[in-house]
């Protein structure tokens, strides 16, 4: 009956998020709202960008790269510097160099894989500077090509699709910054700690035991994980640690950020593209598929864990608890980690590695979709819409005229561009693991036997490819060969689908938009939205069928044999 | 090429000094100033109320078995959520057992909670069922009646946040503090 409520009450307030956030964002990339002129006009005179300036596709994705390489190298520094940086009470050395490039790589392409602890690899200094600053940049770098993408369909023989510099400023002051200082301070309301004070030493005046309690500047840098779709934690245990995620309602707060942008955007993109019912085609299209990925995890985490029903000592009537948190329980700790596996944010409320073979079956496959269901920041819309345009070139097909979407004439280097995009990821993943299997470092990094290892490597190049960042923690990735091979994942999974994206916002800009004919496939309807599904599941599915019938299917089919 | 690396310059030193300066440290000055006790870890007299430590003995109410895995109190900085086990892991089948006999030895029914590990080792919380499998053990070890043992429950219990959110769930710390001074 709770989880029926919960339900209910995130799916009504995501549908208010839907309409009222989708029209601010509509707003903020569109120039309409400016309380913040006080702060934007000085930074444009500063950096000498006109505010009616726009950019072609190639200056933008200029911008954007340049922009990243140099996010990239500051954070690199910063955490091979930390030992001279102030902010640093466990005076905590430098972080080694390939973990560096890992983690710089990884919170600059919005991945938030994490091979280290936060607890004793990383000081203060690093967190606020290093990570959180990239939690909020690579958030907004996702939205601004995401609504690159949109201009390019909106507009009628246009050169230019917006102004990179314009988009980012405008994205951090109007949306990222202020909603995640709000945020912030309900998660320390609630018992996430903000403090710059190191360790906490305390005993225990009943039982004699003392403790090292580690602490930190964590609640504010929750908020932007979140809502960003980071997932990078402060702590090494993320969202399931108390300091992080301290109560029911935090959780609950935490899966409604992680939900705002992805969703939001398709009301930004129907309102853009001037018929908000091509945005909810799309949304209903990816409520459909989340809605079955939560439903079956949900009753797969309900169900008992294998190996502990085989010590035949407790009878697990409230789920499966190995690696969850007490006061969040196993549909709650569920509804947050399949929610953020299918947002490309990868926090966790409890050990995903812990999840039954089948729980840990959807949360795998929600990422190896693609990302789209809604999908991250930004990252979600831009590579849904590379998925809707195969699912029009595919109704093209079937009705034997020229595709259209939106009036646009989608033509041969646009399907290219789409496909790409779409094909880079599994390539990516399947390469990656193919390798890691067959070399001793890279089984070198399992901690479980079995099918059970194999989905370990699985998921962690799954999760890298698609940005994502949630982790089979049992995987230790902090050796050269995941710290590199990891890093490449990341990079291909982020550069290599914004690029096509924003090559695809040039040539759809330049061309006419078309008046709808008598025979042109409908694009704002429940039928192209049931195409879309369609395209997703097989794309996913046919890619990736073997690769998880290796690991999660046989490990269920094995009927709890221990290993 | 230049052009853009000026301006990415520029706007770099604009956002650290924003984002990564002003953001977490007027955050922690204004926590600081409201949310005081739960921005220090909301330590009371006798540790966190967040985080878990290691109750033993049948005399105190126990927690997850968090505590044997991450060896809370050894002088090192906890590291949370080290280990996960898989779930066709021998090691985790073998922990259960062996944390199933260390309760009974107390003298407790084992439930699920208080045979597996948390995800972040060192969850706070039991639920309500896992405190009344413990009160004939805990009744036994303080001669105290059974019924103010049901009566301290009772007046522990969380309820879930607006009725509807998460598990109702009991802090271990809080509720065993409570027993100190019941008796």
């Amino acid at each position: 009956m709770s989880l029926a409520i919960t339900l209910a009450v995130l799916f009504l307030l995501l549908a208010v998020i839907w309409r009222f956030l989708g029209q601010y964002l509509v707003c903020v990339y569109s120039g309409k709202v400016c309380f913040l002129g006080f702060v934007e006009r000085p930074i444009y005179r500063i950096l000498g960008v006109n505010k009616d300036s726009e950019q072609t596709w190639k200056r933008y994705s200029g911008a954007l790269i340049i922009f990243s390489s140099v996010s990239l190298i500051l954070s690199y520094a910063i955490l091979r510097l930390q030992g001279q940086l102030p902010f640093n009470p466990q005076h905590l050395g430098a972080v080694p160099q390939a973990l560096s490039w890992n983690t710089s790589v990884s919170f600059v392409t919005n991945t938030n894989w994490q091979n280290y602890a936060g607890e004793t690899t990383m000081s203060y200094f690093s967190q606020m500077v290093s990570l959180s600053v990239q939690q909020f940049l690579s958030a907004a770098a996702g939205v601004a090509v995401a609504v690159a993408l949109i201009r390019g369909f909106a507009r009628n023989n246009a050169s230019t699709i917006g102004n990179f510099w314009i988009d980012m400023i405008r994205g951090v002051f109007y949306i990222f910054l202020p909603i995640s200082f709000i945020a912030g301070l309900i998660f320390v309301w609630q018992g996430s700690v903000q403090t710059l004070k190191g360790p906490a030493l305390i005993t225990n005046h009943l039982t004699g035991i003392t403790q090292t309690i580690a602490r930190g500047p964590a609640g504010f840098m929750e908020a932007i994980k979140e809502f960003g779709t980071n997932g990078g934690g402060f702590f090494n245990a993320n969202g399931s640690h108390p300091f992080e995620n301290p109560t029911a309602l935090t959780a609950f707060l935490s899966i409604i950020l992680l939900l705002s942008i992805p969703v939001a955007l398709t009301y930004t993109f129907g309102k853009m593209v001037g018929n908000i019912k091509q945005g909810l085609a799309l949304l209903a299209a990816v409520v459909f598929i989340f809605a079955i990925w939560t439903g079956f995890s949900l009753k797969a985490e309900a169900s008992p864990n294998p190996a502990v029903s085989a010590a035949h000592v407790v009878s697990q009537n409230n789920g499966n608890m190995v690696g969850k948190e007490t006061r969040f329980g196993s549909n709650l700790t569920d509804l947050y980690n399949i929610s953020s596996t299918q947002t490309s944010t990868g926090s966790v409320a409890g050990a995903n590695d812990s999840f039954t073979p089948i729980g840990g079956f959807w949360l795998l496959t929600g990422m190896m979709l693609g990302e789209v269901t809604p999908g991250g920041a930004g990252s979600g819309l831009y590579t849904l819409l590379l998925f809707a345009l195969i699912a029009v070139f595919l109704g093209g097909l079937m009705v034997g005229r020229t595709p259209e979407y939106l009036g646009k004439k989608i033509q041969a280097k646009e399907v290219k561009l789409a496909a790409f995009g779409i094909l880079v990821m599994p390539i990516t993943v399947l390469i990656l693991v193919g390798i890691a299997v067959s070399i001793p470092s890279g089984r070198a990094g399992v901690s479980n036997f079995g099918p059970h290892g194999f989905t370990e490597i699985l998921y962690a190049f799954t999760s890298q490819a698609n940005n994502n960042g949630s982790a089979f923690a049992g995987l230790n990735g902090n050796s050269d060969f995941y710290n590199i091979a990891g890093s490449i994942a990341m990079l291909l999974g982020r550069f290599m689908i914004m690029l096509p994206c924003l090559a695809l916002a040039g040539v759809l800009a330049a061309k006419n938009i078309s008046p709808d004919g008598l025979g042109t496939f409908k694009t704002d309807t429940p039928m192209f939205a049931v195409l879309v599904i369609g395209v997703i599941l097989v794309v996913g599915g046919l890619t990736f069928f073997p690769a998880v019938a290796l690991g999660p299917i046989l490990e269920g089919l094995t009927h709890g044999k221990l290993y | 090429m230049v052009e853009h690396m000026k301006k990415t310059l520029i706007l770099m030193v604009i956002f650290v000094f924003t984002l990564g300066f002003a953001y977490p440290l007027l955050g922690t000055f204004l926590s600081q100033e409201i949310f005081n006790f739960q921005a220090n870890g909301s330590i009371t007299g006798n540790g966190s109320l967040l985080i878990g430590q290691t109750w033993s003995g049948p005399s105190w109410f126990h927690g997850r078995p968090d505590g044997s895995l991450v060896t809370l109190g050894n002088g090192n900085v906890i590291v949370s959520g080290t280990n996960q086990p898989g779930p066709s892991s021998k090691a985790l089948r073998n922990f259960v057992k062996k944390q199933a006999a260390i309760l009974r030895a107390d003298g407790i029914i084992p439930t699920n909670d208080l045979v597996t590990p948390s995800g972040s080792l060192v969850d706070p919380d039991i639920s309500p069922q896992d405190a009344y499998a413990q009160v004939p053990a805990i009744s036994n070890a303080r001669h105290i009646s059974q019924s103010k043992l049901l009566t301290l429950i009772s007046q522990s219990i969380h309820p879930r946040e607006f009725g509807f959110l998460g598990n109702s769930y009991i802090d271990v710390l809080e509720i065993n503090t409570k027993l100190a001074s019941l008796s």
